[in-house]
């Protein structure tokens, strides 16, 4: 559908479109909102590397396809040597990879595609300095799969492998913190991003078209039916997320840290507000909440000081 | 003119990878392979090989990596052995059914626990069920020639699938022999300019590739490989006469050695031929009926030749570096498979040996000819035989 100039001119996001309706995620999945933004950010000129995952489905089964641009099924672990691959074939055919006019080489892969089984291949890809895009979408845990923990998954949650019953077995470990692992590689750009957050991911999206070398983003993407949460209301539990202080935006360029928060001189809101929207956090106890909010404090006084020193 | 030199199968592999031009080369050192990537990266370091040369963090990645830039339409090679073919496994079925012509070469060493860096075709025979097509060398002139073989055979329309070349660790990749180098323009005359003809990664022409593919659609898939398995013995063929015809040397399926009036016939692959050839000719100068016969190409399974090969013995002895568990050996199976409908056919005595460098003597092979003998003399005799046994350490 040809939208008209006077509109486009209104509208704070790009109105082209290469993912089209028709794919098969679940109502309110944020991982499908991310893709669909990503490719308004780089358009035509993109070929999407995807590991085994729930986008995988969301992309449809043969012979369908969701995404308008080239687009690459891989095993679960490759992501970044996959992405690797490609930037150096399209660069060795003589092809302007990354910039303004060239062609974008994006990795989508999972939080567990990511922070877990293909931590290695992430590494090896950041280190060697390829001219592409990595994006974590951060579901917090396996989705596809049926809802088990990964690395990302955060303290208490509630998974089908962190069941809680009497032994209150739920995940006891923090939120691996991916964007530090990506940081220890000063690679030219890092950042965090949420679906909440359209301007600023697409902002952030651009930006790594244009900074040579490896970029990566870890974006926030809700998953109502691994997080028990209404299907209405992954946008505001994303949104929470950032005004808590759970998941801050911000961005890691040439060494400097800027907290990009939406509403700065705000105190982040307690832990509290983002846990009771989901199902997955209500077998925690007031002392969990409390351990969660401490974590988050400590992450968030961290990123403060990184943000003053390294500003 | 063809440059005549020195090498190790190593090395030679390095060449027939600079002779293809490939544009992009993934890598991970193992042994006892690491030599072809660190020659690899002299000849892109001396701008004699135009490719980008990635180094990888790991084998799984190496093939990765390769797959990327297959999919994105280049040429591609890496090489590797044992436990970082094995860690591949996964990737190398992807490859296949991606229809990618990825080149491997195969350092063939025996595989972990216990750890051993020698030879033995384990790594490469526990591949055969990939999709992936597999040549094996016997020198390190073969390693090279198979090589580019390999790239012409794979990147044919009618085959569209990865391939390996295998040669044995330490006896070739690390042994220097004659080689004789070809010429560069004959080689480009001979695999042309890669063009990627199936499925590549476009931007002007968006396709998925590798989807998701429901019951109703993935045995045709799975069939297709089939299909391109059965299509590349015929494309093998022309290849070789082809490769002959260009660069005077000569390749088969299955190489027969003195097999004409032969009784007992020994088949095996790689660097054991040579040793087998020469046993061949001590037992005839002692007036007994033997031949032997080498496999080229174990992928896709020459059924056609072995079933030629099977009319001219009463035994067919398999030599082979390899177990398949209770089973015996992986061409105990495919030769079974070849022969066991046929109306005559041969005895079949599998013989394992040679495993983890293990050397394989004429005294090995003499006693795997007295269990042959009496499979010949239609005496008892054990279908699966471990040679070389120390039974005093067992």
């Amino acid at each position: 559908m040809e939208i008209p100039e006077s509109v486009k001119k209104r509208l704070t996001l790009p109105a082209e479109e290469y993912f089209y309706a028709g794919h098969t995620a679940c109502q309110g999945c944020g991982a499908s909102l991310g893709l669909r933004y990503v490719l308004k950010a780089y358009g035509r000129k993109t070929i999407v590397t995807i590991p085994a995952c729930c986008s995988t489905i969301i992309a449809g089964a043969w012979p369908y396809s969701t995404l308008d641009v080239p687009l690459f099924h891989t095993a679960f672990a490759t992501t970044g040597a996959v992405i690797s691959g490609i930037e150096a074939a399209l660069k060795a055919m003589g092809y302007k990879v990354k910039g303004e006019d060239g062609v974008m080489v994006v990795g989508w892969a999972g939080d567990g595609g990511t922070a877990d089984i293909g931590l290695q291949a992430l590494s090896g890809f950041l280190e060697r300095g390829h001219d592409a895009v990595y994006i974590m979408y951060d579901n917090e845990a396996y989705m596809n799969t049926g809802i088990q923990r990964s690395g990302s998954t955060p303290y208490g949650a509630w998974t089908t492998n962190t069941p809680g019953g009497k032994r209150h077995f739920l995940e006891k470990r923090h939120k691996k913190k991916v964007i530090d692992i990506v940081i220890a590689h000063e690679i030219p750009y890092a950042a965090t991003a949420s679906v909440a957050y359209p301007e600023d991911f697409i902002r952030k999206l651009k930006k790594a078209r244009n900074i040579p070398g490896p970029s990566f983003i870890q974006l926030f993407a809700p998953c109502p039916t691994g997080w028990r949460s209404p299907t209405d209301k992954s946008i505001e539990i994303a949104r929470l997320a950032v005004q808590t202080a759970y998941f801050p935006l911000f961005e890691y360029e040439n060494g400097k840290y800027k907290i990009n928060m939406p509403n700065p001189k705000k105190e982040p809101k307690p832990i509290e507000e983002f846990l009771k929207l989901q199902g997955r956090f209500k077998y925690m106890t007031k002392e969990d909440v409390q351990i969660l909010q401490e974590w988050v404090n400590r992450q968030w006084e961290k990123l403060k000081k990184l943000a003053e020193v390294f500003g | 003119m063809p440059i005549r030199t020195v090498m190790k199968a190593n090395e030679a592999a390095a060449w027939a990878a600079r002779l293809a031009r490939p544009k992009v080369i993934a890598a991970f050192p193992i042994t006892p392979s690491t030599l072809i990537p660190e020659k690899i990266s002299e000849f892109v370091a001396n701008g004699e090989l135009d490719a980008e040369f990635i180094k990888v963090e790991s084998e799984h990645s190496a093939i990765s990596a390769c797959v990327g830039a297959s999919a994105a339409g280049v040429r591609t090679f890496t090489a590797t052995a044992s436990q970082g073919l094995a860690l591949m496994h996964e990737v190398l079925f992807i490859a296949a059914g991606m229809r990618l012509p990825i080149v491997v070469a195969v350092g063939n060493r025996a595989l972990s626990a216990p750890i051993n860096i020698w030879n033995d075709w384990q790594d490469s025979i526990s591949q055969r069920d990939t999709g992936w097509l597999q040549f094996y060398a016997e020198n390190n002139q073969e390693a090279l020639d198979l090589i580019l073989i390999a790239f012409k055979v794979a990147e044919d329309e009618r085959v569209l699938l990865p391939a390996m070349v295998g040669f044995d660790a330490f006896i070739l990749t690390h042994t220097v022999e004659p080689v004789e180098i070809p010429d560069q323009e004959v080689v480009d005359e001979f695999l042309g300019e890669y063009e990627p003809k199936h499925a590549y990664l476009d931007p002007a022409r968006p396709i998925t590739q590798g989807t998701l593919a429901f019951p109703a659609h993935y045995m045709e898939a799975r069939y297709t490989l089939w299909e391109a398995n059965e299509n590349a013995k015929k494309v093998i063929d022309e290849v070789f006469a082809e490769f002959e015809k260009r660069f005077g040397r000569k390749y088969q399926k299955i190489e027969e050695y003195r097999t004409d009036d032969a009784e007992i016939i020994f088949v095996t692959m790689g660097s054991l031929a040579g040793t087998v050839k020469e046993y061949v000719d001590h037992l005839r100068e002692k007036g007994i009926k033997a031949g032997a016969a080498k496999l080229t190409v174990y992928r896709p399974f020459p059924v056609e030749e072995v079933r030629e090969l099977a009319k001219k013995a009463k035994v067919l002895a398999l030599l082979e570096k390899n177990v398949t568990f209770s089973v015996g050996g992986a061409l105990f199976q495919d030769f079974s498979r070849a022969l066991i409908n046929e109306k005559e056919r041969p005895i079949i005595v599998d013989f394992i040996l040679g495993l983890g460098g293990r050397d394989v003597t004429f005294k090995d092979l003499d006693e795997a000819l007295a269990i042959a003998q009496k499979a010949l003399a239609g005496e008892e005799f054990d279908e699966v035989n471990w040679i070389g046994l120390r039974k005093e350490i067992l």
